[in-house]
């Protein structure tokens, strides 16, 4: 209760990007000068366009020798999103082998709670019995010393359809006991994140419109070329998805927008076709302002892990341009010349990770996709460059992935692929690389 | 002049050997391959005619030429003496061959040779001792190898340092089969007893240590024809000239008496050769599947799982590359000169570390397997152990076969596996429903033994499928 009062919103142009952060009295969220910000119509937040996705921070080899978060990257990091007035800090207890919401909580501790929105998730993939999910609640209000969420999430759910759903949420009461939690002022706003069918997600909206379970916010998987482009059998459009939210009033939240970093860095093609239209702002800028373009979008989350990215978005969030519409009939045609590349849809999230077997599986994806990306990609032996080409691809291939972790040694015990919110046959498309590498290796492409 | 050729050629000869150790991509072995094919030893265990053929011609005709430009190891030393003499204008003196060791040594090496102690034959072999020194600087992977090498350093360098060519004339086996053609050599250095002042700079400065001023007469076995006297001289007094049939030979002493050559050899074959295998366990193999069943418990994303490196399973016969005749031919002619060794792009070769053939190569697959389009190997053996064949040859080349430890498959504890038959490059393993589950098979008779299926098994460290070899290499 005490939390709504804080919402002033007049009080908070007073804290632009000159303040130190050190403040303890701020009372509201903070605001960077020319930021993006939009405003929930449900409760008033006003969230900066551009949110941070915790789940890419870089990653250190700690004193054990198992990676460990960079924590004075993220302070950095974080320092520089709050003084820019990105307000909105999207985090999960599976993200970066769950180190990811500590990490969040050490750099923000130095602000005040009321300074920022947090969102956080229940991500009960491995158990999802009422005592683990209820406990991996609390340990996230532990973590961050808090005693409310802003925007609390079912994590990724539509993959196994109802089914999982039911399983993960309903009958084991939780969400009845996350509504109680609602109720009682600790959760501000109850949301999911969504990769599935439109069938499951029809279900869901059903839910909503029949008023057994309101959904406050939904986070969908948005950019332009899963906007009518959506890949394999098992995800939806995110132009279907957009128009029932917004049909509803519903807050959008997104994630991908850059398909995990592939939309800034597209086949040269597509990108001289960007860079002829607007030479001077990257390509990754396209990707952010299609998707910010939408008015329902309420938050767009980004996942930088250096300062690169995080200064450019903030650039592009500081001074956004809407689209035009010709704009963004231009991104669809982009969008239908990406799928011409036989790209594997995957990005990067590492929910497949670990693998069992030591297999690097968005390692071996992403340089993959990168060969492609880049045109160092034979089609066959007796293409011109050929040798060269080859040369690229293996050279690279073992530069980049240690030789036990490389595709060859996928033995196919399929238990990454319930895990994969892109529905993506990783066995299949690892024997796919194999057999390319293979045959690379042979010249009997 | 002459000088300066040979100089020449042997910064050449080095440095083509030197880069031919040192490059494991392979980009050089066609164009400076040809310098390896013309080292002496290997040639003959190669039975290169024509290479032998042209060397002794070749020393018949100038000396020994060879060990002044072809032979790495003693250009290596001419380059440690420099350094050694820097500092003192006349170094050398003329001094008697040490008969009882050169010829000790190499009666022993011939007996050894004959006898198949490879491992003898291989420290001593000029050209492979400076390959193994060369690529234990760059792929310092085995202790034996590292310490061989180490010791064929320090004391080829002392002696160089000190000496000049005293290796090269007491202990080199190839330096000794030589000087018995380099004493009738057609051109030799020939001391002008008319115009030689006996100031002696010539003798003080041969690194050989083979002019004997005071009786006018110059030992021509241990001549290496390196012209450094030529320079020298202000009377004009040594001349490189046509002197066939005249012979000079150095004075004779006592004739050479095999006092412990018996001894020496049968004690080496009585020693019983220790197999030095490693006992590891298979048991340990099942690691990978309950890591598989740990994962589930508290799922978060990302991360690596811990990947055991792989250890060697235990062979009944060692497995040497495609190309070799059998495991006995193989060990018989190879020089351990490691040429192979350090070409290897899929860390498949290593130096063995059974006593029997320590040093000498032999395959495992730990961090590859022997890939079907690769045959570099067999395109650069100089010594015919590992004689040339192509790429189709390679894919029926009858190496080992693959044999399946049912106790340690995962497979048939249930995962869902069947790695090694889809990843077989000659389609010889499939996965047969038995009593005991799925089960992987393997065709002997087209299983190659690549190891393809070992380097891909999941369990480790040692894998459930391996491969064994077999003695004889049938196509």
């Amino acid at each position: 209760m005490k939390r709504r009062d804080f919402i002033k919103i007049s009080g908070a142009a007073a804290l632009t990007a000159a303040c130190a952060p050190r403040i303890k009295e701020s009372s509201a969220p903070k605001e960077g000068e020319g930021m993006e910000y939009r405003i929930n119509p449900k409760n008033g937040d006003k969230t900066s366009l551009l949110g941070y996705g915790c789940m890419r921070w870089p990653m250190i080899p700690g004193p054990d020798g198992k990676d460990i978060i960079d924590q004075e990257a993220v302070n950095e990091m974080v320092d520089y999103a709050m003084k820019s007035g990105i307000n909105y800090y999207d985090t999960s207890p599976a993200y970066l082998q769950g180190q990811s919401e500590k990490a969040a909580a050490i750099a923000l501790s130095k602000y005040p709670r009321s300074s920022y929105y947090l969102a956080t998730k229940l991500s009960n993939f491995g158990d999802s019995s009422p005592e683990a999910s209820k406990k991996m609640f609390e340990e996230s209000l532990r973590i961050f010393n808090t005693d409310y969420i802003d925007y609390y999430l079912l994590h990724s759910i539509g993959g196994g359809g109802r089914r999982a759903y039911e399983a993960r949420y309903v009958e084991n009461g939780m969400i009845d006991w996350l509504k109680q939690k609602k109720a009682e002022g600790t959760i501000r706003n109850l949301g999911f994140s969504f990769h599935g069918s439109p069938e499951t997600f029809d279900h869901f909206m059903e839910l909503h419109d029949s008023g057994e379970t309101v959904w406050d916010f939904v986070m969908i998987e948005m950019n332009y070329v899963d906007w009518n482009h959506a890949d394999g059998r098992r995800n939806t459009n995110a132009s279907y998805l957009y128009a029932e939210l917004d049909k509803r009033g519903i807050p959008i939240m997104v994630m991908e927008p850059l398909l995990g970093g592939r939309l800034a860095n597209v086949p040269a093609n597509i990108e001289a076709q960007m860079k002829a239209r607007d030479p001077e702002h990257s390509v990754a800028s396209w990707a952010f302002r299609f998707v910010g373009s939408h008015p329902r979008i309420q938050v767009l989350l980004s996942g930088m892990s250096s300062m690169d990215p995080l200064r450019e978005n903030v650039e592009t969030f500081s001074h956004f341009r809407y689209m035009t519409e010709e704009e963004l009939e231009f991104m669809e045609r982009m969008a239908t010349e990406m799928k011409e590349y036989p790209m594997i849809n995957c990005t990067n999230c590492k929910y497949c990770m670990p693998c069992p077997f030591g297999i690097d599986i968005p390692g071996v994806f992403q340089h993959y996709n990168r060969c492609i990306t880049e045109g160092t990609y034979a089609q066959t032996a007796g293409q011109k460059d050929y040798q060269k080409l080859k040369r690229a691809y293996l050279t690279s291939y073992d530069k980049t992935i240690d030789k036990v972790r490389q595709a060859d040694h996928c033995i196919g015990c399929g238990q990454c692929v319930e895990h994969c919110p892109q529905s993506i046959k990783i066995p299949d498309e690892l024997l796919r690389i194999a057999r390319y590498v293979e045959s690379l290796k042979q010249d009997i492409l | 002049m002459l000088r300066t050729l040979r100089i020449i050629f042997a910064i050449l000869f080095i440095t083509g050997i030197t880069l031919l150790f040192l490059d494991s991509s392979g980009v050089l072995q066609p164009w400076l391959g040809w310098m390896a094919k013309l080292q002496f030893l290997p040639a003959c265990l190669a039975l290169n005619v024509a290479v032998i053929i042209g060397l002794v011609l070749l020393t018949l005709a100038f000396g020994r030429v060879y060990c002044s430009v072809i032979c790495p190891l003693g250009v290596f030393q001419d380059g440690v003496s420099k350094l050694g003499t820097m500092k003192k204008k006349l170094p050398y003196k003329y001094k008697k061959e040490i008969k009882w060791l050169r010829y000790g040594v190499f009666a022993l090496f011939v007996i050894a040779l004959i006898a198949g102690v490879q491992s003898f034959v291989a420290i001593l072999a000029p050209y492979s001792a400076y390959g193994r020194m060369v690529s234990a600087v760059l792929h310092h992977n085995s202790v034996p190898v590292l310490i061989v090498a180490g010791v064929t350093l320090v004391v080829v360098v002392v002696l160089a340092f000190r000496g000049g060519r005293t290796y090269c004339n007491t202990i080199c086996p190839v330096g000794t089969a030589l000087s018995f053609l380099a004493r009738f050599a057609a051109f030799r250095p020939v001391i002008d007893t008319e115009k030689c002042v006996k100031c002696k700079v010539c003798e003080r400065k041969c690194k050989a240590q083979c002019i004997d001023i005071d009786n006018q007469k110059i030992d021509y076995s241990r001549c290496v024809t390196c012209f450094d006297c030529m320079g020298n001289c202000k009377a004009d007094g040594l001349k490189y000239k046509f002197a066939w049939g005249k012979t000079f030979l150095a004075p004779r002493t006592k004739t050479f008496s095999p006092k412990n050559v018996e001894k020496v050899l049968s004690d080496s074959a009585d020693e019983k050769f220790s197999q030095g295998r490693r006992a590891f366990i298979t048991g340990t193999a099942v690691v990978a599947g309950t890591a598989l069943l740990k994962a589930q418990e508290k799922k978060v994303d990302g991360g690596f799982a811990t990947v055991l490196p792989k250890a060697v399973p235990e062979r009944d016969v060692p497995l040497t590359p495609p190309g070799s005749r059998s495991v006995r031919d193989f060990y018989r002619r190879c020089t351990a000169c490691q040429l192979c060794i350090s070409e290897c792009p899929n860390g498949v070769l290593r130096p063995s570390a059974n006593l029997e053939h320590i040093m000498q190569p032999e395959m495992g697959f730990e961090k590859g397997f022997c890939r079907p389009e690769c045959t570099r190997c067999s395109q650069l053996c100089p010594a015919g152990a590992i004689k040339p064949i192509g790429r189709e040859e390679k894919t029926a080349y009858h190496v080992g076969t693959a044999r399946v430890n049912l106790d340690a498959c995962l497979s048939l504890k249930g995962v869902q596996c069947g790695n090694c038959a889809t990843k077989c490059p000659t389609g010889a393993i499939t996965i047969v429903e038995t009593d005991r589950g799925l089960t992987p098979v393997v065709a002997e008779q087209i299983c190659i033994g690549c190891g393809a299926c070992e380097y891909l098994c999941p369990v480790r460290p040692i894998s459930a499928i391996t491969v064994n070899g077999r003695e004889d290499h049938i196509l």
